[in-house]
């Protein structure tokens, strides 16, 4: 049975419990409305997180309710005390967020496509990720910061990143990348509830993706990797919309014979280190497929703990599927060559299995 | 420095009949344009999302009126009219919003990063105030090498970039280094549907200028001449070593934020009434026909050639062949060591 303090199991699990299929987007809103809703401390802050007011009467307009609707509706039940339109000040406003969590509150930072929080990093670096370790505990930061991530809707270079090991890198930061509703939801209600400061990453492409999601309240824990599907011949490792990738890839797979285990990290700081080697042990090769740039990635992270831990069980190079060094291009084609998709996990499964 | 309007009329006069045919047709050319590329992008032909600047001509027009190749702009997401009266073709730039090979930056940019350099068009900017800063640096180019032209630099921004820090630290770096730049807000009343009431703290953002000992100006966005006139002060400031200038210029976006926004949720009718009724190109059509500098015949032939010429742009762009697989890897560096299987 599940309860609001306990976590969710992980994979399928949760069969007879009373829920529905819903849009990622959905299960991210209602998220945020449930968790407002406990905790009068929680609160939003974003640009056009309602959007526009009414010039006469200054009543808000929800015109806008964040890209993707996001926050959409959120704003008529809780106030422009509780979510806060800002101005294009990100430096400003999530500087300020991380002053209002040290001091009590639990923001929640909208920064609207993942490439703007580059605007405001030195506060997140310098301020979000180490005040706890510079002030030896004194003080934590309960702040939740969430973005859309990915390409492959055409916002081309500046709007289109995934460069998740540009924050997994920073200790003191917590990241998280949900890859379907239910998951969306377990770890939105778990981010907003963890005492440290949590990244939410939320690819374009799972937007609109449909998905079981329960009623009731729960949350999934931070740092565990789920799997999505079990096998025994190769191990797929997805994150955020390459799991879904590493999914339809095991599909093709299975009509060629090969029995793909897909794990989705769910996690990215800290990471599932157990599931990977437990997998990876048992399968004896891997293929890690990531939509971030490859240099400095987590794929290549992924890689060295497997070579560390679990280099006497491969029988076969640890391979990744990456994007190209190189920005998001703005034309489709290219796009589309840029990103990882089954095709490329397929055929560099077939590389190392025989 | 609000002229009234005895005063643009007497100004009109002495702008000569070539500039004045230039400046109806590079605004007519945007309107056409944005109209057009809108058009294109409900037809699906666009590859992304993309930002109509029509209603906001008469800015990027009267500024660029006083700059050649030589002279420098940085531009937004809403960088369409900043390109076209910085003399970019038309056909190049609808191709690169349709993604082609025969794009401007060959169909990897799209619309929101649009660039000439031959034209001193530093690029269209996707990261709300981070194009004004590169402005700063042309003008310090400039400065640096004096070279005979004086080039002078435009930063091109909106009324909600204004809350960006950078476009703080950019007005103090280029005061105290006096540099040659003119920091150009087109206060369109909005940033998204956030109304700049709500979002910046003075009714005047000129006045913020003044903080960082820099002159600063409101224009009537509207109206060409006003932004001329002003404009042609603030360039001839900087072309003299003075330093910078800020101008805020008053205006209002036709359509909604991007492609698909629908700006009624947020924006009165009456607001949009007001603002159409002093429509820059309708309102250039009454002065010169009202003073006989131009006849209803030329203003008409020059639309009919404008009409042609955006035609043309459509179908070249249309027509035009999608980028190689490998243009996926170029330019990522001018050099680097392992090139193809680096970057893979
Ligand atoms: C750093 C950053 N934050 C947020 C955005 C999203 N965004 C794109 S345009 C825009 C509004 C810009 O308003 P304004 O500067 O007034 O220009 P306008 O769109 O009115 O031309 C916003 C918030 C962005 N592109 N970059
Ligand atoms: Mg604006």
């Amino acid at each position: 049975m599940i309860t609001s303090t306990k976590s969710l199991p992980l994979g399928p699990g949760y069969e007879g419990v009373r829920g529905k299929k819903i849009r990622y987007r959905d299960a991210f809103n209602s998220t945020l409305r449930a968790e407002m809703e406990l905790d009068p401390d929680v609160f939003l802050i974003g640009e056009d997180i309602s959007g526009g007011f009414d010039k006469d009467t200054l009543e808000p307009l929800d015109a806008w309710g964040g890209p993707f609707a996001a926050t959409k509706g959120l704003i008529q039940d809780f106030g422009p005390e509780r979510v806060r339109d800002a101005p294009i000040s990100e430096a400003g406003f999530i500087g300020a967020a991380i002053g209002a969590a040290l001091t009590g509150l639990r923001p929640v930072v909208d920064v609207m496509y993942f490439d703007f929080i580059t605007v405001a990093y030195d506060q997140l670096l310098s301020n979000a990720a180490k005040s706890r370790y510079m002030f030896a505990g004194q003080t934590k930061v309960p702040l939740t910061l969430f973005a859309r991530s990915g390409a492959g809707t055409g916002h081309a270079a500046q709007h289109s990143e995934s460069f998740y090991s540009m924050l997994a890198h920073i200790p003191g930061l917590k990241v998280v990348v949900p890859s379907d509703p239910y998951s969306c939801k377990g770890l939105l209600a778990a981010s907003i509830r963890d005492d440290d400061p949590v990244f939410v990453v939320n690819d374009k492409k799972l937007i609109n993706l449909e998905g079981f999601v329960p009623d009731q309240s729960y949350t999934i824990q931070l740092g565990k990797g789920r799997y999505l599907s079990r096998g025994d011949d190769v191990t797929l490792i997805g994150m955020s919309y390459t799991s879904v990738v590493c999914q339809e890839a095991s599909k093709i797979l299975l009509e060629d014979g090969i029995n793909a285990e897909v794990i989705d990290m769910l996690s990215l700081s800290p990471f599932d280190e157990e599931i990977i080697i437990e997998s990876v042990k048992k399968t004896n090769r891997v293929v890690i497929v990531d939509e971030d740039t490859p240099r400095a990635s987590m794929a290549s992270e992924f890689a060295a703990i497997i070579s560390d831990k679990a280099f006497d069980y491969l029988d076969a190079p640890v391979k990744r599927v990456t994007a190209p060094h190189t920005p998001v291009p703005y034309n489709k084609n290219l796009e589309e060559a840029f990103m990882p998709d089954a095709n490329d996990v397929v055929a560099t499964v077939k590389s190392i299995v025989d | 420095m609000k002229k009234n309007k005895s005063e643009n009329e007497k100004k009109s006069v002495s702008i000569s009949p070539k500039k004045l045919r230039w400046l109806y047709s590079s605004m007519y050319r945007i309107r056409r344009f944005e109209e057009t590329m809108l058009e294109q992008t409900f037809k699906g032909n666009a590859m992304g999302v993309t930002h109509p600047s029509d209603g906001q001509e008469a800015g990027p027009v009267g500024i660029c009126a006083h700059l050649t190749d030589k002279d420098w702009i940085g531009s937004t997401h809403r960088g369409h009219g900043h390109c076209i009266a910085k003399g970019l073709e038309t056909n190049r730039m609808m191709a690169e919003i349709m993604g082609r090979s025969t794009g401007q930056c060959h169909g990897k940019g799209g619309s929101m990063h649009i660039a000439d350099f031959s034209k001193g068009m530093l690029g269209a900017n996707a990261i709300v105030g981070a194009s004004i800063p590169l402005a700063v640096g042309a003008a310090l180019t400039s400065k640096y090498k004096n070279n005979e032209k004086k080039s002078v630099a435009v930063a091109f921004f909106g009324d909600g970039a204004t809350s960006q820090g950078v476009l703080h630290e950019s007005m103090n770096l280029s005061s105290i280094w006096k540099l040659p730049v003119i920091f150009a807000c087109e206060n369109n009343g909005y940033a998204e549907a956030t109304p700049s009431w709500y979002a910046v703290s003075t009714d005047d953002i000129a006045s913020r200028a003044e903080g960082y000992g820099i002159p600063g100006l409101q224009v009537d966005g509207m109206d060409v001449f006003s932004v001329y006139d002003a404009a042609e002060q603030a360039v001839k400031r900087a072309r003299s070593g003075e330093g910078p200038t800020f101008l805020e210029i008053k205006t209002y976006r036709y359509h909604g934020h991007f492609h698909a926004d629908d700006p009624k949720k947020y924006r009165k009718q009456e607001e949009e009434d007001y603002f159409k009724s002093k429509d820059c190109l309708i309102s250039f059509e009454e002065r010169v026909t009202e003073s006989g500098l131009m006849t209803s015949e030329d203003l008409n032939e020059i639309r009919n050639e404008i009409e042609e010429e955006i035609k043309k742009a459509t179908d070249f762009a249309l027509t035009s062949p999608m980028p190689d697989h490998d243009e996926l890897y170029k330019d990522v560096y001018v050099e680097y060591s392992n090139s193809l299987l680096g970057l893979r």
